[in-house]
């Protein structure tokens, strides 16, 4: 919402300096935007004056003119067919910045004569879209004086109104604000209902309920022409394009009351105007050149013939009025907000009219409204008015509100006297009256479509008090806060922190990706396929957080960054209820370990490292990795021969392994990619019953006695999975057999085919004295046994 | 007596001559040994009288103390030697690069939201979560966002595809939908935050189709607007680490909360350069307001009974602010050379007690 100070002050009475006006505005919750003051960018400029303008040697168009700037008299080269001599100008010289085009202006020659300085246009200035000469200023403005000092210059105002405050959405409610915050008083408005000299020979019917009332008038011998100077120049400051009278006139309207009107060509009209619902076929062409299809939901304006316009959106284009209108027909209707914003929706049209009567437009101002547009079409058209026709009433406000003045305090945290209420209330035409009980019964105003509760009307108090006005308070506080975070949601900042520990870099991924990648991970859903995505290639609720993190490396891949390792925490999609959101810890790492370097060599990513990255992620989140198995059914984005799950039974807890070749392919991503996915919430939760549940530690029983390492080879068939060996060996004495290492992996001619050869490092931990000969072969028989029983496999001779 | 005197130093020489141990060591076999030189004449004293015999003994057993401590002086003289050799051998070039380690990092989302846990849960807040996919009650209409309303047209929503009756889900336009999950699910007093992803249908220089918000949300019998602004007062200027930040509070327009306001913060543009502190101008930096009635009777609680404030930001946003990433899209983009620099520490935990930022 644009507006200019002097317009302002149409309504208001004030002295308040602008930048007062500025503040308030936005103490009061409209928030100012912009302010475009002219008299910043036009400080340097003087009143100069023409004495002598004489015919350039080399350009018939271009005239020499000497000009006097109260010290100096300088030459000046001008193009403007109205430079002539004795003129007052307004000058700029070099160094001036030029506001229209941002130039700086600099001592030149044209067409060979030396220019001085510069006669400006209004629009030069940023002053109007006059660009026919230069700006003629009144013959008594002393030469040399600063041209601020003589021009009246209008500072432009743009405000954000929030969509609760349709009343400002003209200046009379902004101004109606500020006089309610203290900046000034209200001028009161003197503008008493116009007679009508004849029945109007268009009648008004209401055929759809989106429209509840209709006022028009007829007016005849009207004169449409140019409108005045003040009202282009303010149409123009507030971005609007001057047309002619009688279209500006409701422009004006809309602007000066937030009441948008609209005026026909009475002469194009047959029989009478009516609102009725739109009929299946039918079109309008609309003032914007554009042709709408309408049907039975939309208000259309229609005579007996066809459709006129889009009730409280936008005219039709040829009804409209034109230079030959004389005879005119003023439609001031209100129009129900829903229906108006479903029609501009559909039909994407977006218009002041629209942008008010969705908003809600005052009921009352049906017939204000066609009564202003009166004044201002007879003052600046001339014409006869005649009665006005009424359709329908408006509707009926919700009426009185009870409201307990301690609510003030008591939800606005400022204690205000009774009396101070009701004096804001009664300021922003609230009709306040004091009732027995103390409480005060308050009637908005018809334009206050917002206020319709008590909290309402507190907030309308507060708002004008100042919200700075309310004393900052610390929220009560016990002694000790509670712990902020869940055990999950600790879990998950462990794991987070751990991975980051881990040389991995945490990044944040997208939730959504391409459907047909999605594919590759098991998406299948058509529930998760947004109906209206940002682009084609991030239409489907991702599946899994491991494609996007394969796409982040590719992409740090192609940019010369081939070693990767980037982990994500986030959600993956199941399917559309909450429980098929999964939190996931998810990791990838690409490329080798890290850079060449003198001391070791780096080597190819694999997938133990995914491995690693997922057990500690586990360990961190509080799961009990000892008793974690390995199986080997991983999904299909994984490689079939080179992946895992970690489970606890049935439980899966995790997948890695190195990404499947054709869904690196599918993704374009080039080189291996190992990754991991560890779903956090799958993580058993730690005990939290009781103050220390889970907390103490059981005893440390540090054994006195050394232990000892024995290391066995086994020769088993190439499918037993080394897991199975570990068990085996530590299941052979419980209490004395502590960690089983495997030191060595053999495969090949010395095992035989279809074998391997798994090199185990026991170590047996004595607990109650030192173990004897005798007791280490029994204990190194009772492993090979075991081992043997368990896996088929033979010790290695 | 002269051959002891003789023995004595041509012994001593012989010592201080020794090139190294081994040469030590014939030698002290040679003076000391069972068969030594010493040894021998200590075997002759039996032949002697007793009064030479006494006088003899202590002359020998003199020299053998001195032989054996020359012996032993000598021998660490070489040792020195011989260690000092080695060490010389033994230099290494320390100006070589150490081995590479890679050093991981936290997202600056991951951190900032760490860093508002620390301060709100100083202040007695709880961290509370909701579903990314959420229905229209959730994300609308308990807000008090009525239907067709223009409030709700802002909201540029995403949403899925249609079910059998009719209704859409969508994915979340704000973390205000955990406030009614909240509610919906818990008893007053009331006191969260809950931080998490939010989407909407929009991506340019300064949007992108997801980002995080964080909600928070206290509700009692007795908490204003007053202690909506003491709250948010006190987190701005702990979070912006500046004591003396200027803030300001000014009406606004939500429809879930009334009186409704936003929070500026002041700063200084001075030079085309945003600077967060004393200024001439003023940053929004977030929405804020007394929960709106129908929102606590949607929830199930009864407003005439309870009331409490809500707040909302966005966390790309501060973090932007706080630590001067310029461009939002960024945060999204993974790349390495990014998260290297704008990430933080894996141990850089923030705390209001322990520091908030390294």
């Amino acid at each position: 919402m644009k507006f200019t100070l002097s317009w302002l002050k149409d309504h208001l009475e004030t002295d308040a300096p602008l930048d007062v006006i500025v503040e308030k505005l936005t103490a009061v919750g409209l928030e100012v935007e912009e302010v475009h003051d002219p008299a910043k960018d036009l400080a340097p400029f003087i009143v100069g004056h023409v004495v002598e303008a004489g015919p350039h040697p080399n350009a018939d168009r271009l005239k020499v003119c000497r000009v006097d700037t109260g010290a100096e008299q300088i030459q000046v080269v001008c193009g403007a067919p109205n430079a002539r001599q004795g003129l007052k100008v307004a000058l700029a010289r070099p160094g001036d910045r030029i506001p229209d085009s941002g130039d700086v202006l600099k001592k030149g020659k044209i067409r060979d004569v030396e220019s001085q300085g510069m006669m400006c246009s209004w629009r030069e200035l940023g002053l109007g879209s006059d660009h026919t000469g230069i700006i003629e200023l009144p013959e008594d403005a002393p030469v040399g004086a600063k041209l601020t000092s003589v021009v009246d210059l209008d500072p432009v105002i743009e405000v954000a109104i929030t969509p609760n405050r349709m009343d400002c959405l003209g200046v009379r409610g902004i101004a109606r604000d500020l006089a309610a915050a203290g900046l000034g008083t209200l001028k009161p408005l003197d503008e008493p209902a116009i007679p009508g000299r004849y029945p109007s020979p268009v009648g008004v019917v209401l055929e759809h309920d989106g429209c509840p009332m209709f006022v028009g008038r007829h007016v005849r011998g009207v004169k449409n022409g140019d409108s005045p100077e003040w009202l282009k120049k303010r149409l123009e400051a507030v971005g609007l394009r001057p047309i002619s009278a009688l279209v500006d006139i409701t422009n004006y309207v809309t602007v000066d009351r937030g009441r948008p009107l609209h005026v026909f060509d009475a002469a194009k009209l047959s029989g009478s105007v009516r609102a009725r619902p739109g009929r299946p076929g039918e079109t309008l062409l609309a003032l914007n050149g554009k042709t709408y299809e309408l049907d039975a939901e939309m208000v259309v304006i229609a005579d007996d013939a066809r459709a006129l316009g889009l009730g409280g959106i936008m005219g039709g284009e040829d009804e409209g009025a034109t230079a030959e209108t004389t005879d005119v027909f003023i439609e001031s209707a209100l129009f129900d907000a829903v229906t108006v914003a479903n029609t501009g929706r559909r039909l994407a049209i977006d218009s002041d009219a629209r942008y008010r009567f969705e908003r809600g437009v005052d009921p009352q101002s049906a017939v204000w409204g066609c009564e202003l547009a009166t004044r201002l079409i007879l003052e600046l058209c001339g014409g006869e008015p005649s009665e006005l026709v009424v359709a329908g009433a408006p509707p009926s406000g919700p009426g009185a509100i009870s409201v307990r003045p301690e609510r003030v305090a008591a939800l606005g945290g400022v204690d205000l006297p009774k009396a101070r209420i009701v004096e804001i209330l009664r300021a922003l035409a609230f009709t306040v009256e004091e009732t027995a009980d103390g409480t005060l019964s308050v009637l908005p105003p018809s334009w206050r479509l917002d206020v319709t509760e008590e909290h309402d009307v507190v907030e309308e108090v507060i708002r004008i008090h100042g919200y700075d006005n309310i004393p900052a308070l610390p929220l009560p506080r016990s002694p000790m806060p509670p712990v902020v975070l869940t055990p999950r949601q600790r879990q998950r900042e462990f794991a987070r922190r751990t991975l980051a520990t881990r040389g991995m870099m945490e990044t944040v991924t997208w939730s959504f990706m391409a459907r047909a990648q999605a594919d590759l991970f098991g998406f299948g859903d058509d529930a998760l396929v947004l109906s209206n995505p940002i682009s084609s290639d991030l239409d489907a609720m991702r599946p899994s957080v491991l494609p996007n993190l394969i796409q982040a490396a590719g992409r740090n891949a192609a940019r010369g960054y081939p070693d990767v390792a980037l982990f994500e925490v986030g959600p993956d999609f199941q399917d559309d209820t909450a429980k098929g959101q999964r939190l996931v810890a998810a990791g990838v790492r690409a490329g080798r370990t890290g850079p060449r370097n003198w001391v070791q060599a780096p080597r190819a990513v694999d997938a133990f490292d995914a491995k690693a990255d997922a057990l500690a992620a586990l360990e961190a989140a509080g799961c009990p990795v000892d008793n974690i198995q390995v199986t080997t059914d991983a999904p299909g984005w994984y490689h079939p021969g080179r992946s895992g799950a970690l489970r606890l039974g049935p439980t899966v807890l995790a997948w890695f392994g190195e990404i499947h070749p054709r869904v690196l392919k599918g993704l374009d991503v080039k080189g291996t990619v190992v990754g991991f996915e560890v779903f956090l919430e799958a993580v058993p939760q730690p005990k939290t019953k009781g103050a220390s549940a889970g907390k103490t530690r059981p005893l440390l029983r540090p054994s006195p006695f050394q232990p000892v390492e024995r290391d066995f080879a086994f020769v088993v068939d190439a499918a037993v999975p080394a897991e199975k060996l570990i068990r085996a060996a530590k299941g052979a004495d419980r209490k004395l057999i502590g960690e089983v290492r495997v030191f060595d992996v053999y495969q090949g001619d010395n095992v035989g085919e279809g074998k391997k050869s798994l090199a185990l490092s026991v170590t047996l931990q004595p607990q109650d004295r030192t173990l004897t000969d005798e007791d280490l072969e029994k204990l190194q028989a009772a492993v090979v046994a075991a081992v043997e029983k368990a896996t088929g496999g033979t010790l290695r001779a | 007596m002269s051959t002891m005197e003789d023995l004595r130093a041509e012994l001593l020489s012989a010592v201080e001559a020794a090139a190294d141990r081994d040469a030590l060591d014939q030698l002290r076999v040679a003076a000391l040994g069972k068969k030594g030189r010493i040894t021998d004449m200590m075997k002759g004293l039996g032949a002697m009288s007793p009064e030479e015999r006494r006088e003899a003994g202590q002359q020998l057993n003199a020299l053998k103390d001195t032989v054996a401590e020359a012996i032993e002086a000598r021998r660490a003289v070489l040792d020195e030697a011989e260690l000092n050799d080695r060490l010389a051998r033994e230099r290494i070039d320390v100006s070589l690069p150490v081995r590479p380690e890679s050093a991981g990092s936290l997202h600056p989302i991951s951190q900032t939201i760490a860093e508002l846990t620390a301060i709100f849960g100083q202040m007695g807040f709880t961290v509370a979560e909701g579903p990314d996919i959420d229905d229209d009650f959730h994300n609308f209409t308990a807000l008090n966002f009525p239907p067709d309303h223009p409030a709700r047209q802002m909201h540029d929503t995403f949403f899925l595809p249609e079910k059998a009756d009719a209704s859409r889900l969508m994915l979340r336009t704000h973390t205000s939908t955990v406030q009614v999950h909240t509610m919906t699910s818990t008893k007053p007093p009331i006191r969260i935050i809950a931080p998490g992803r939010t989407y909407r249908c929009d991506y340019d220089m300064t949007h992108t189709p997801m980002f995080h918000q964080v909600e928070g949300l206290v509700i009692d019998k007795t908490t204003h607007m007053g202690h909506l602004k003491g709250c948010l007062i006190e987190f701005v200027r702990t979070y912006f680490e500046l004591d003396e930040l200027p803030v300001r509070f000014r009406p606004s327009f939500f429809p879930f909360t009334e009186p409704s306001a936003e929070m500026d913060i002041g700063c200084s543009r001075a030079g085309g350069e945003l600077k967060i502190g004393a200024g001439d101008s003023w940053l929004e930096i977030l929405g804020c307001g007394m929960v709106h009635p129908n929102v606590l009777k949607a929830c199930g609680i009864d407003p005439t009974e309870y009331q409490g404030f809500a707040f909302g930001m966005g966390i790309e946003r501060i973090a932007m602010l706080k630590y001067g990433i310029p461009d939002l899209r960024t945060f999204f983009e993974s790349d390495l050379r990014w998260l290297r620099h704008y990430g933080f520490a894996a141990l850089d935990v923030p705390s209001v007690t322990g520091g908030l930022t390294r």
